[in-house]
């Protein structure tokens, strides 16, 4: 059987993902074992790839469609949609 | 000689030039064997594993002079180098272009750098820097070479470099390098910040810095953005005294910035910051003010083709009141005249604009744009502590008349239903000789004075300041100054009122024990200068302070009363 979930989650720190929140997000999403991907428009990134989540250039505001796809899919889903819209950095 | 760039970190810093220039890399291009790839894949490895190490200590030494802030650019730093799409990327240009390691990493590092450059956030463009950063430092590795750093250095040394990237700048030593200057790179870039963090002096982006080379003396100015070469012993000598005792006042200002603006007799004294955007308050919190003395409104008239409507200025002073957060806010009402040139309102070139059409002589003779002022700072009033206050006033029929249009604003609002508050105190800047010599007279129409020293010199002793053929004769000090200054205190205080400074004798150390002793109730400054008035005020009395002004108002000359103030700050060990 092959599922996903998508969801759409607006960024809500201050700097966006900037290098540091960038740092814990990619530490975080690595902690799961599903594949985890953000969009911002036409951009992807892996969000386990720290150069990628850096590349979608994600401002305050910005709306990112996040993918999960594996065997833990609903924790990952909701931790990271939890850290991208509350942390604080 | 002078190099022009855009400052990076404030202050002055004097020393030898150190060009930092790296060995190049150099990478063969020739296409590796197909029996070689598993070769090149573990010189891989290996290097990564190198690089990744490199990147623990340096973080860790990082955390240990720099704090953890800058320790978190290695964290990152970590994450990318062990990144799995860098390490990929790189491994299949090897294993399927046939590339050598180095020529894959080169490749790689700088598809990832472009695409941090094409950015549109600066702070991410600059980012790149940091993607090249770890690309050089891998290679480095990869060809077995000496990695980038500047421990080594010693004396006393203005680093030159076309830019400094993390690597670089985590083994720098403080005490060593007085300055930076950079050739590429703005006030976002890694070396700005960093320098900001460790308070060196520092100009970036002069563009071609060859003209920089090893072992000569130059001078930083980071305030300004300048670099000085080719100077006399003698200037050079006085610009390392300058940054000597820049570095000593930040020494003070760290001590005394979380410590109440008191005298060792336990008198409070009131300090607060000058600025032109309601942006500034919050530095100028940050820097110990206790409220704005005076806030420029001139920055709502530049580059704009119309007039500023009441929304525009009302959303500007609200944003200050409250950034003060309940702090007294003094707003200088429109201040302009005939030596700038504002597109929204058309004034006439002038032969003497100083003694010209300027000020409120402009805004008594444009009621509806001087209201539309007055309005917008009367609702400001109801989200703080807003103070108004008449630039220029050189008559008391000048404040009577700024007034009535006060008041036909405060019935306009109130007509309109609009929310104001009725109660905004109104004070006049004195800095025309004749609002000093009738003060005792204005005191009575308003409810505070601010002196404005740099206007009241310059009308007081006849001097343009930018002349300089006669600059030296601009001198804030001048016994005429002086007793004008302790007229309009006096003649305040007879009524009950309270005389502030808002010029820039407010922030001269060496003015604060003679204005304290003259009775100045608030002192208003550039912010940065906040903590070195504090760091005066600290260490004197009061009663020393009246006896030093009694007796300076007896000596006959600027630099006789210069001289005396200097003896009393030497025997009291205060430093400037």
């Amino acid at each position: 059987m092959c599922t996903m979930i998508q969801e759409h989650v607006t960024i809500t720190n201050e700097s966006g993902l900037h290098a540091r929140p960038a740092t814990l997000f990619t530490q975080l999403a690595a902690k799961f074992q599903s594949k985890i991907t953000l969009a911002n428009g036409a951009k992807q990134a892996d969000a386990k790839s720290i150069l990628t989540v850096l590349t979608l250039g994600a401002t305050k505001g910005t709306e990112l469609v996040v993918t999960v796809d594996g065997a833990d899919e609903a924790e990952a889903m909701a931790a990271v949609k939890e850290f991208l819209t509350t942390h604080k950095d | 000689m002078k190099l022009q760039g855009i400052s990076g970190a404030r202050g002055i810093g004097a020393g030898t030039v150190y060009v930092y220039t790296q060995e190049e890399i150099c990478i063969d291009r020739t296409p590796i064997e197909e029996a070689a790839v598993a070769e090149e894949l573990h010189k891989l490895d290996d290097a990564m594993q190198t690089t990744i190490d490199q990147l623990t200590e340096v973080k860790a030494k990082a955390a240990a002079t720099m704090g953890d802030a800058e320790a978190a650019i290695f964290e990152a730093h970590i994450m990318i180098a062990q990144d799995p799409s860098l390490l990929t990327s790189i491994r299949q240009a090897v294993e399927s272009e046939h590339k050598s390691a180095a020529e894959a990493t080169e490749g790689v590092i700088e598809s990832f750098a472009a695409m941090f450059s094409a950015m549109d956030d600066p702070y991410m463009r600059e980012r790149g820097a940091d993607i090249r950063d770890i690309g050089d430092r891998l290679l480095r590795n990869i060809l077995g070479m000496t990695p980038r750093g500047l421990a080594h250095l010693s004396g006393q040394i203005i680093l030159v470099a076309d830019d400094l990237t993390p690597s670089d700048t985590a083994s720098l030593d403080a005490t060593v390098v007085q300055g930076i200057v950079t050739a590429s790179g703005g006030p976002t870039s890694h070396a700005a910040i960093m320098a900001r963090t460790l308070a060196i002096p520092a100009v970036m982006g002069v563009g071609d810095s060859s003209a920089l080379r090893t072992g000569e003396q130059a001078v930083v100015n980071g305030t300004d953005g300048i670099v000085l070469t080719e100077l006399s012993d003698d200037e050079f000598a006085r610009y390392q005294e300058e940054g000597a005792r820049y570095r000593r006042v930040l020494q003070t200002m760290k001590e005394s910035a979380n410590l109440p603006a008191k005298t060792k007799d336990g008198h409070d004294v009131l300090l607060f910051g000058n600025i032109g955007k309601a942006d500034d308050a919050a530095k100028a919190r940050e820097l110990g003010a206790e409220g704005i003395g005076l806030f420029r409104t001139e920055f709502l008239y530049m580059e704009r083709d119309e007039l500023p409507n009441e929304e525009v200025q009302y959303e500007a002073y609200k944003a200050c009141a409250e950034a003060m957060d309940g702090r007294p806010v003094i707003i200088r009402t429109m201040d302009i005249g005939g030596d700038k040139e504002l597109k929204c309102l058309a004034l006439p070139k002038e032969m003497n604009p100083f003694l010209g059409y300027r000020a409120i002589r402009i805004c008594l003779s444009e009621p509806d744009m001087f209201k539309t002022q007055l309005k917008a700072l009367l609702r400001a009033g109801v989200h703080g502590q807003v103070h108004i206050m008449y630039p220029m006033i050189s008559s008391l029929d000048e404040v009577r008349r700024a007034n009535a249009l006060l008041q036909e604003a405060k019935d306009e609002l109130a007509a309109a239903g609009v929310a104001f508050n009725g109660d905004t105190p109104v004070g006049i800047m004195v800095e025309t000789p004749a609002a000093a010599m009738i003060a005792d007279i204005l005191a009575k129409e308003v409810d505070f004075f601010s002196i404005g020293t740099n206007d009241l010199c310059q009308y007081t002793l006849a001097v343009d300041r930018m002349n300089e053929r006669i600059g030296q004769l601009y001198e804030p000090l001048h016994p005429a100054v002086l007793r004008l200054i302790k007229q309009v205190i006096d003649a305040s205080h007879k009524e009950g009122k309270l005389t502030g400074m808002c010029g820039e004798m407010a922030g001269d150390p060496m003015a604060t024990m003679i204005l304290l002793g003259l009775g100045l109730d608030e002192f208003s400054m550039s912010a940065t200068a906040i903590p070195m008035i504090k760091a005066v005020l600290r260490s004197v009395t009061v009663d020393e302070c009246r006896h030093m002004a009694a007796k300076a108002l007896t000596l006959g000359s600027a630099k006789e009363i210069a001289a005396y103030v200097t003896r009393i700050m030497t025997e009291k060990g205060i430093e400037l």
